[in-house]
């Protein structure tokens, strides 16, 4: 009696918890589909994908996002291996500041980078090409943890040690060391790390704002302010490509994703 | 979420430590240490520093004190804090029941699948979409706003009454109560993520051993269960409180800037220095970061004293 008890009470946290989760799902949906008055249609997500403003912020914030990834990895991954071969005693101080972007909200972040280089001798933000330099050293730091995580886990599951000397012993400068035979033999926990720093840099909302670049996040504020249906289908895709982001991660990473996920 | 290190190998390259040899070892890190100085470092001790200035470049308290006289600043602090309170407990407590439910309390095996599945995705699904979500469900024409709206009953004097007009009652969307609701989705998630693991440490003789001993139901959650899970539980609370705090992107699209957080008065300080000089915007930047450390430094004590239990 006690242990079916035990069961019921559990079913209903586990339903309400399921509600939470789908009922915005299904309302998001089902709102999304009403743009033509009395029939139900799929007239929002055509008119978003069709505005050609979208297809440019969207199109801006996926250049920026692989820009980002690969600046990462050539950031990070030579760090995280110097570390491990040469450098042991480094790891806790770069690991605390692999995690400052979590402690630093992006909008201070955001602040002190406009504070710090719209003014000489730099003056960042004056030009577009500058502020895109800016935005996206920007858009690394606020995607370090997950990167610094992901190469960090990757490189802990192989034997960096034998891999250098193997490949040194047969010729191998550093750079060769680094992207063709470290970098190929951890391909898959880069790559989980580079979904999460894309599926990031397409959501990112305040360097596009205040940097006054045209991302996606600016674009879905400004379509959420004049339009009713448009901002619904965006989120489902939004939510969506999440899915599919995490979906592949899972699918590389073999369920180890949820240990990268935890902060936000 | 930081896991301890774990030890290295120590090698006869990092063993040979004379002085200039591992000057030159710390060359290999240069690039990175000077990227975080330059694009991290330099941007937060400028606000740090001009928190202290006058616009003369004077050393001063008074923008630190200007700030927390402010009655504008003091009620977007009030605001922003009790939003991450309310959000982290109420996530809090909901997360920890699901995890509950998915982890020993033997929910149906399917649904521990979509709802694990399902929190790692919510918990990653903030900003500006988690806002058109909620606008389009509870929004004033929303789903089931105009679900709820559509019950109405006939009396027999043939009166139409609608019961469950739910922005006739009060609520609002575009109000702390909404904001609480859109945060929720990605806290409680964020807690069935971070506690899950906990839980599952629990160890069925701890169970079986208190039952032994004529212990109830109560007696073990209170007495053996919660004393073991509460350093997790504060931790995993004080992430979420950390995450509502610093959130900006879920709070403007929803609001459009029109409630009185920390972070949205910030950005309004960004676009066109609303406070009376900019180095007030610094001090009310510095309090962020200051709660935020406080957060951090609490929640990396509280993580030791888990970790002690939890691999036993």
């Amino acid at each position: 009696m006690k242990t079916k008890n035990m069961n019921l009470w559990a079913l209903l946290w586990a339903i309400l918890g399921m509600l939470y989760f789908f009922v915005p799902l299904y309302g998001t949906f089902d709102f999304s589909l009403r743009m033509k008055k009395g029939v139900l249609s799929f007239l929002a997500y055509q008119v978003v994908l069709s505005d050609p403003q979208f297809l440019a912020s969207f199109r801006y914030s996926a250049t920026m996002g692989i820009i980002t990834v690969i600046a990462s990895v050539i950031i990070f991954l030579p760090t995280v291996y110097w570390i491990y071969i040469r450098l042991p005693q480094a790891r806790p101080v770069v690991e605390i500041i692999s995690i400052l972007p979590f402690i630093i909200p992006a909008i201070v972040f955001v602040f002190g980078l406009i504070r710090t280089f719209d003014r000489p001798p730099l003056e960042l933000t004056m030009t577009p090409t500058k502020t895109d330099i800016l935005i996206t050293m920007g858009y690394i730091i606020l995607s370090m943890p997950y990167m610094y995580r992901a190469i960090d886990v990757g490189m802990r599951s192989i034997d960096v040690r034998n891999l250098t000397e193997a490949a040194q012993s047969l010729g191998s400068n550093w750079f060769q060391i680094l992207f063709n035979v470290i970098l190929p033999n951890m391909r898959i926990a880069v790559l989980s790390g580079a979904l999460i720093v894309f599926a990031t840099v397409l959501g990112e909302l305040v360097l596009g704002e205040f940097l006054v670049r045209p991302a996606l996040g600016p674009y879905m504020v400004d379509v959420g302010r004049d339009e009713a249906y448009q901002p619904a289908a965006m989120a489902l895709m939004a939510w969506g490509l999440t899915w599919v982001c995490l979906g592949l991660i899972s699918i590389f990473g073999r369920g180890n994703t949820s240990e990268q996920l935890t902060g936000r | 979420m930081a896991e301890t290190s774990i030890p290295i190998k120590s090698s006869k390259v990092a063993d040979r430590s004379y002085t200039f040899d591992s000057l030159k070892n710390w060359v290999g890190v240069l690039p990175f240490f000077l990227f975080i100085l330059i694009f991290l470092i330099l941007p937060s001790t400028n606000l740090f520093i001009g928190a202290f200035q006058d616009q003369g470049g004077h050393f001063t308290l008074a923008n630190v004190g200007i700030v927390l006289s402010d009655p504008f600043v003091y009620d977007a602090y009030v605001t922003s804090l009790k939003i991450s309170v309310i959000t982290s407990i109420a996530g809090g407590l909901f997360g920890f029941f699901v995890a509950y439910a998915i982890t020993i309390g033997n929910a149906p095996r399917w649904m521990r699948g979509i709802l694990m599945s399902f929190s790692g995705l919510a918990a990653n699904f903030g900003g500006v979409p988690l806002a058109f979500a909620f606008i389009a469900t509870l929004g004033c024409t929303g789903f089931i706003s105009v679900f709820l709206n559509q019950i109405c009953f006939s009396s027999p004097a043939g009166i139409r009454t609608c019961p469950f007009d739910i922005y006739k009652a009060g609520f609002n969307l575009y109000s702390l109560a909404g904001l609480t609701l859109c945060y929720l989705y990605f806290q409680f998630p964020l807690m069935v993520l971070t506690i899950a693991p906990a839980l599952e440490g629990l160890k069925r003789e701890w169970r079986e051993a208190s039952e032994n001993l004529g212990g109830s139901s109560v007696q073990y959650w209170w007495n053996v269960a919660l004393p073991i899970l509460w350093p997790s539980i504060l931790g995993s609370s004080i992430l979420l409180f950390a995450s509502a705090f610093g959130a900006y992107a879920t709070a403007q699209a929803l609001t459009g800037g029109f409630i009185n957080l920390v972070t949205i008065l910030i950005g309004d300080e960004i676009r066109g220095d609303v406070l009376n000089n900019p180095n007030e915007g610094y001090a009310l930047a510095l309090g962020m970061i200051v709660v935020m450390a406080v957060c951090v430094a609490a929640y990396t004590i509280l993580q030791r004293r888990t970790v002690r239990w939890i691999k036993s």
